[in-house]
This record gives structure tokens, sequence and C-alpha cells, in this order.
């Protein structure tokens, strides 16, 4: 079927360069915001510090401080995307690397433990998943139920650290591959892996864009024949899978499984996706941004046990910034929505 | 250029039966569309119509009754099922994501890719190729929340097309665009109807269903009434084949106008060089005991932000108002409605019904409002309040204790009168309260506004349908491009009349 106009009867082209720029790029700003917090953060860092700070020493270990937390922001930005939250994934990390440490204790070789890490979240994301989507559960209420549960189940395993001493996990941390000043290690090219896995599903495959669709008008995209379902458990099955594979992360980076871990470490994961310009009303943001937000953190973090202030100001200053940032993005959706 | 009745039907519906429980929303319904054929179908809110479409779309399975498109026996179980077999539906509230761009909600689901993917300039190249297909001129990249409600309807046409729909059902895809926004969506229609694309048309306006249809089927209480050829349906037939009523009463109403007023005393409103920057000129305006006012005007021409003014929703930047005589500063709708004036806004679900209470909270809303909020109103008092306004307005179906959402839009409305009328007013501001609602509710409502203004309740009347405006009104206030550029008598003028002074009056030419 080939309908064809002779002439146009809709004409809607931005008349400008930078028109066209913000008809097009009005949902990069948040992301762009979020760079700028970070750029602003680092010059101060530097300044409060004489210049110690910016080193490629200090830098790669801001990754690999934060690489369990990056990887939580991963999985949580594909189900704050859909308009849903994922409140486990710190229970569910504490609990899938406990488990891991008993498992190599108790005699297990490491890939099995490993598997059996992946699958544990991976199955704890699945069933928040069902609840939110086949027995309509609000997603906050269903992985709360999420949380308790994995909580639960980390202290049913151990209720103190276990050492982990199997070299392969160990490995992971104390290898570190080195190019001149900079260094990373495995547990930090897996946090990476993970993020530029997740931009290329979120950007390049109709997966990813049914997520945003889904985020966008749940309704529209289950009009438009799209499989919501099916990508909407897939969604709390990667943040599950996502928290196994922090757990994994921390335990190597540790050195050991605690069932304590990560307590409150599920809303960390979300101020950094928050702040990185992902907006919690779902269908806009970009896992890239969740890098910056991760780095937003990770910098302030530093910040202040470098200048050996209270942890306390930690919490003072992430939370200030993510008030000033959830009230500027509230800003830009009421724009988005006068212009209509 | 009607469809040629030999052309194989594409869909057909045959013995179509759906029992919603209590309900029998579909009783054993035939429906017949051909290729290349615009086909309206008719009926009251409740007659069937979504219905229809549903069971048609995959989201209603079909309780008995068969389903065949393209000669093929289907049954639908999702949107999914039904697209794929070449049904494609563009909805009222467009059915599209604004986050996304323009390109992506053409191609979503179905993005040309390489390997597993997508491949973004293949992707937006072939959306502009459907887009200027459909005669649109828009960039592919650009986020689609930045565009017109009339673009984004056409988007959706877009996507339907890349589809490979050869069945395309509009349900009321004008209802929220102005004329010229309307043409270019008929000029895209016609071109596809001429494309050989079959068009199921839903639409609550007569005008634009004679303008593009070739075709009509009436329903009414779930039942088939008949299917004809668009020559073959006059109006008034149509109508009453609707409503399955003689248009008499209506007709009567239309003796209502003529009823004296007497203008003697002082006014119940009277308001002078109201008006506020940017919003609307200074405007006086009048409205006695018993009399209803109308105010016509088109769209934007000032006649929600003049009642907004008076009713205190927005504050006026000068002019002063008297009620009964008194000096009234009314800078908010408390004040209003402490001097007993109520207002219907045109925002049914936004600004009027609260969808999720029941009939009877909506209504005791009402009389809430009247007694002050922390006084208790008595059950008993309550439950008599509330029957006795669903009885008197005929809201059906007539249970006080059914939520509000799962009414019609005209019930709805009907529920929102009701509220209003249990404050009590003096006077009544209703901003389009017949708009998408169904011929028969729209009566009623007419009915009553007569009905209460016979009695001494002062309204004022706004509604696009000059008729109705006609109908009800003694006097008709008329306002063009935020400014007041008249009042005329409604027994000195007809619609001609009405049209020509709202298009010409003060404008030089011809009056």
């Amino acid at each position: 079927m080939s309908a064809t106009m002779t002439h146009p009867v809709a004409v809607e082209r931005p008349t400008s360069k930078y028109q066209s720029f913000l008809s097009r790029r009005a949902g990069m700003m948040p992301t762009f915001a979020a760079v700028a917090i970070l750029a602003v953060l680092l010059a101060c860092a530097e300044a409060f510090l004489r210049g110690d700070f910016l080193s490629p020493g200090n830098i790669s270990a801001l990754l690999l401080d934060n690489a369990y937390l990056l990887i939580l922001a991963v999985g949580m930005t594909f189900v704050i995307l859909t308009a849903g939250i994922d409140l486990s994934v710190g229970s569910v990390m504490a609990f899938t690397g406990i488990l891991g440490a008993q498992l190599l204790a108790s005699g297990v070789p490491a890939w099995l433990a490993v598997v059996v890490m992946l699958a544990g979240g991976a199955v704890i994301g699945l069933l928040i998943g069902v609840l939110v989507q086949y027995f309509s559960v609000q997603p906050f209420i269903a992985s709360l139920a999420g949380l308790f549960l994995a909580r639960g189940l980390a202290y049913v395993v151990s209720l103190s650290s276990i050492k982990v001493e199997d070299p392969a996990i160990l490995w992971l941390q104390t290898n570190r591959i080195r190019l001149g000043d900079w260094y990373i290690t495995p547990t930090g090219i897996i946090a990476l892996l993970a993020v530029a896995v997740a931009a290329f599903a979120l950007h390049l495959t109709r997966f990813g864009r049914t997520i945003y669709a889904i985020g966008g008008n749940e309704q529209s995209a289950r009009l438009m024949g799209l499989e919501v379902a099916r990508t909407k458990v897939s969604a709390y099955v990667i943040s599950g899978f996502c928290g196994g594979l922090s757990g994994l992360v921390l335990t190597a980076y540790s050195g050991a499984g605690y069932p304590r871990n990560g307590i409150g470490t599920e809303l960390d994961a979300i101020a950094a996706v928050v702040i990185g310009g992902t907006l919690l009303i779902g269908g806009r943001g970009y896992v890239l941004g969740s890098l910056v937000g991760v780095f937003v953190y990770g910098t302030i973090k530093t910040i202040i046990s470098f200048m050996g202030a209270e942890q306390s100001w930690m919490q003072i200053i992430i939370g200030s910034l993510l008030l000033l940032v959830i009230v500027v993005q509230r800003a830009i959706v009421a724009r988005s929505e006068r212009r209509r | 250029m009607a469809a040629d009745t030999e052309v194989p039907p594409i869909v057909e519906m045959r013995g179509i039966t759906i029992r919603f429980p209590g309900v029998l929303a579909l009783d054993d319904v035939d429906f017949l569309l051909r290729p290349g054929e615009i086909h309206s179908l008719m009926g009251e809110n409740g007659a069937g119509k979504s219905t229809l479409i549903k069971a048609l779309t995959g989201v209603y399975a079909v309780d008995s009754g068969t389903i065949t498109v393209a000669g093929e026996r289907r049954t639908f179980t999702s949107t999914a099922d039904a697209q794929a077999a070449g049904i494609s539906t563009v909805y009222q509230e467009v059915n599209l994501c604004p986050n996304l761009t323009v390109g992506e909600n053409v191609m979503l689901g179905h993005e040309p890719r390489r390997g597993s993917a997508i491949d973004w300039r293949a992707t937006h190249a072939q959306a502009d190729r459907h887009l200027r297909g459909l005669g649109m001129e828009v960039d592919p990249r650009s986020l689609l929340s930045t565009h017109s409600i009339a673009i984004q309807q056409l988007v959706a046409i877009s996507r339907a097309m890349v589809l490979e729909s050869k069945v395309l059902i509009l349900d009321e895809p004008t209802s929220s665009l102005d004329r010229d926004e309307v043409e270019q969506l008929f000029g895209v229609i016609r071109e596809l109807r001429n494309s050989g694309v079959a068009i199921l048309f839903v639409s609550h306006f007569l005008d634009q269903v004679y303008e593009i249809s070739d075709r009509i089927t009436v329903l009414r209480n779930g039942a088939l009434v008949g299917s004809y050829p668009i020559g073959d349906l006059p109006r008034d037939a149509l109508v009453t084949k609707m409503i399955g009523r003689e248009l008499d009463d209506l007709e009567a109403l239309s003796r209502s106008a003529h009823r004296a007023i007497d203008r003697t005393g002082e006014p119940v409103l009277r308001a002078e060089g109201v008006g506020r920057r940017g919003v609307l000129e200074p405007a006086d305006l009048e409205v006695y005991t018993g009399e209803v006012v109308g105010l016509a005007g088109l769209l934007g021409s000032g006649r929600t932000e003049l009642v907004r003014l008076l009713y205190g929703a927005d504050r006026p930047d000068h002019g002063h108002v008297t009620v009964n005589g008194k000096a009234a500063r009314i800078t908010s709708p408390r004040h209003a409605i402490d001097r007993r004036i109520s207002f219907s806004s045109e925002d049914r679900r936004g600004e009027g019904i609260v969808a999720d209470l029941t009939v009877a909270e909506n209504i005791v809303l009402g009389i809430q409002a009247r007694k002050g909020w922390m006084r208790k109103i008595r059950k008993a008092e309550q439950d008599a309040v509330v029957a006795e306004y669903i009885e008197a307005l005929g809201v059906k179906p007539a249970d006080p204790q059914l939520v509000v959402a799962n009414l019609s839009g005209g019930n709805q409305q009907k529920v929102l009168l009701a509220r209003w009328l249990a404050t009590a007013p003096e006077l009544l501001v209703l901003d389009e309260p017949t708009r998408g609602i169904d011929v028969g509710a729209k009566a009623d409502i007419q009915h009553k506004v007569s009905e209460l203004s016979a009695q001494g309740l002062s309204v004022i009347f706004i509604s696009s349908e000059l008729e109705e405006v006609l109908r009800l009104a003694q006097r008709i206030a008329v306002l063009r491009d935020r400014r007041k550029i008249g009042e005329l008598d409604s027994g000195e003028v007809d619609l001609d009349g009405l049209i020509d002074y709202l298009a010409n009056e003060g404008k030089g030419s011809a009056a």
C-alpha cells in the first residue's frame, strides 16, 4: 500500500539549528546536567586538594572502589526506565555474596559458585518482575518484599562474615592491569563491560527500545503490539542478575562475604541513576548517565574522606544534590508537557 | 465515491455477541467493511461501538460469532494479533510514546536491523519515507512530544502504514483537533481510501461523519440498527436511528429560548469591564434571574476565559462584579461558591469529576462544598439528595454505588451536573457540558437546563455547537479573538445569522 500525497499537508520542520537541537535532544538535558555536576565536582576537588585529586591513580581507584555500585546502577537503570523501582538490589548483593562465600568455603568449584550467585540474583529479580507484571503489585512493594527475602536468606546462609580464599575469585581484584599510572582490575572491567552491554541493549536492540516505550507510555506500548509483559519482567531479571554480579564483585573486592553488606546500597544506586539524568517517571535517561552518576557519588565520597570530614556529610551532600536534580528534572518535564 | 458493494469485504463480522457481567454489550451484530471505503460506526455512548472495535482489534474476546479478515477466519487474543492480520487502530488519546522520536514511534518494533543491532539511519530514513507518503514534512529525529496533537495523530497513522495495514480504525481522531488540522487528517484519510485501505471511522461530530463517510452503520443498545450508504441516510434519520426516538422533544426545547425574561430588576450577576491583560479584553455581562445566557465563539475566542474570570478560577486585573446588586470581589472559586455561583469546567476529567469515587460520593461533594467541609451531613439526607438527582437527570445505570470511571461520558457529565446542582446555585456556569457525549445524553442535559432555568436558575451556557446555544439561550454574547464583540437576542437570529455575526461583525465587512 503506498499512498502518496501530491502536496504536503503538514509541515513541522525546525527553523534553526538551535531549535532542531532542542527538538531532538531535549531528553538528554538531565544527562548533560549530570556531566556538568561531575565537572564542577572534579574542579572543586582539584582546587580543595591542591591539584592532588585528578591523578590517574585516583581516577582508577574511583572506578574500582565503586564497581559494585556501578553494576547495581546499570541494572537499576533498566528498571527505572520502565518507570519501576527495585529496592532489593542491596540485599540481593549481600545474599549472593555470602552465598558464594559459603559455597566456596564448602569446596564448591569457583565457576559453579559464580553461576549460582548470578542465577540466585536473577531468580529474585524474576520473582519481583512476575509480581509486578502479572499480579499488578506496585514495584515499590514487590521489590521491598524482595529486599526482606534476600536479606533474610543472607542471614540464613550465615550470620557472620565468611572469608574467601579461592584464588580465582581473589584474582578478580588482585590482578592489576597497568597502563602507565592507570590501572584496572577484572572487577573494574566487569563493571565497564556491564555498562557497555547495557548501552548496546538499550540503544540498539528492540528489547531496549521496548524498555523506553514502556516508560514513555505502557498502555501505548501494549497497543503498538510490543512485548510489554516479557520486557518488563526482563528488566527486573536484569536488575537481579546485576545484584548477583555486584555480589561477586564486592566479594572479590573485600575478600569475604558478609550478610550485612549493602544495607541502604539500593538507595545509593537509585541516587546515582537519578543524578545521572534518568527520570523516575520512566522512559528518559541513559545508562552512560548512570556511569556519570556513580562517579559523582564516588567523587563526593572521596572528597569527604580526603578532607577527613564526618561520613554523615556524605549523606547530607548526596541528599541535597538529589533534591536539586529532582527539582530540575521536574522543571524539565513540566516544560516539555507545557509545550504540547 | 461510495465503495462498490460488489467488492468482497476485507472484514466480515457475523453474529458477534459479547457479554459483560450483567450486560449484553453486543447482541448478534453483523458488520462488513470493504476495501476502499470510509465507513462510519455511529451510536450513542453505550451503544456498543467501542466494544465492536475492541472485538475487532483483539482487546475483547467474542462470546459467539465469527470474524473473517481477508477471507480467513480469525480469533484475535491481543492487539498484536490484530495488527499482524493488518488491522491498525488510531485512538482518540494518541497512543504513542512521547519520550521517543517521531521516527522511532513510526517504526517501533519494525526497525531495520543489521545483525541484532538496530540500523538507526535506515530506521529514520524509512520513517521519513512513510511520513512523506502521508504528506508530512517532519524531522523524524525530533521528539514526539515537541509536536502538536494533530501531528501526533498523523504519526500514528504513518505507523499503521508501516504495518501495511489493510484496515485502519480511527476512534474519535478529531476530538482534539482544530478545523485546519481536521482538514489535514481528512486529506490523508481520503488518500488512503483511494489506495484501497478500508477505514472505520468513529466520531461524535455529525458534520465530519457526513463530510467523509461513504457508508454508515448504526448501533443502538448493543444491537445492529442497520448499515446504509451515506446518500440514503439524511441526518435527521440518522439521529432518529441512533437515539431510537423522534427529535420532537428537542424541537420543543427550542421554544424555551423565546421565553420572556424580566430584565427590570437587579441582575443576578452584573460584570462591568472584567478582563485580564493578555487573556481577555474588558467585557460586560449581565445575567438575570431565570435567564440562560449563551456564550458563542470559536475555541480560543475567550469564552472559557471570561467565565473563569467571573468564577475566580483566574484573577481579573480590572473590572468589577456585582451579585444581586451587591459589589462582590471574586478572586477564588471559594468566593464564587459562597455567592451561589457554580462552574462546571470544560475539562470534565481533569477539573470536574472524581473518577475513582462513586456516583453518590461525587454528588455529595457538591452538598459538602455548600455546607462547608467540616460539617457532617447525615447519611439519610445524602441518600435522599443523591437519589433525587440520579432520578432527575436520568443517570444510567441508576446505581449510586457505581464508580464514576465506569460510566459513559454522557452519564459522567450528568453526575457532574448533579453535583453542581446539589450546591443549590443561583447561577450555574456550564462550559461545554455536552462535548463528546452522545445525542441522547445531550438532549437530557439540554432539557434539564431548560427546565431549571424556567424555575428561576440563571445559567451561562458555553458550547461549540451553535444550534445548542440558539436552542437554549435567550440572549447570546458573542466573542472573538479574546474580545466580546456583541450580544444577540436569540429570538431575532438564526444559525446562519449567528455564524455570520461571529465571523464578520466589527470587521467592517457585511454584517
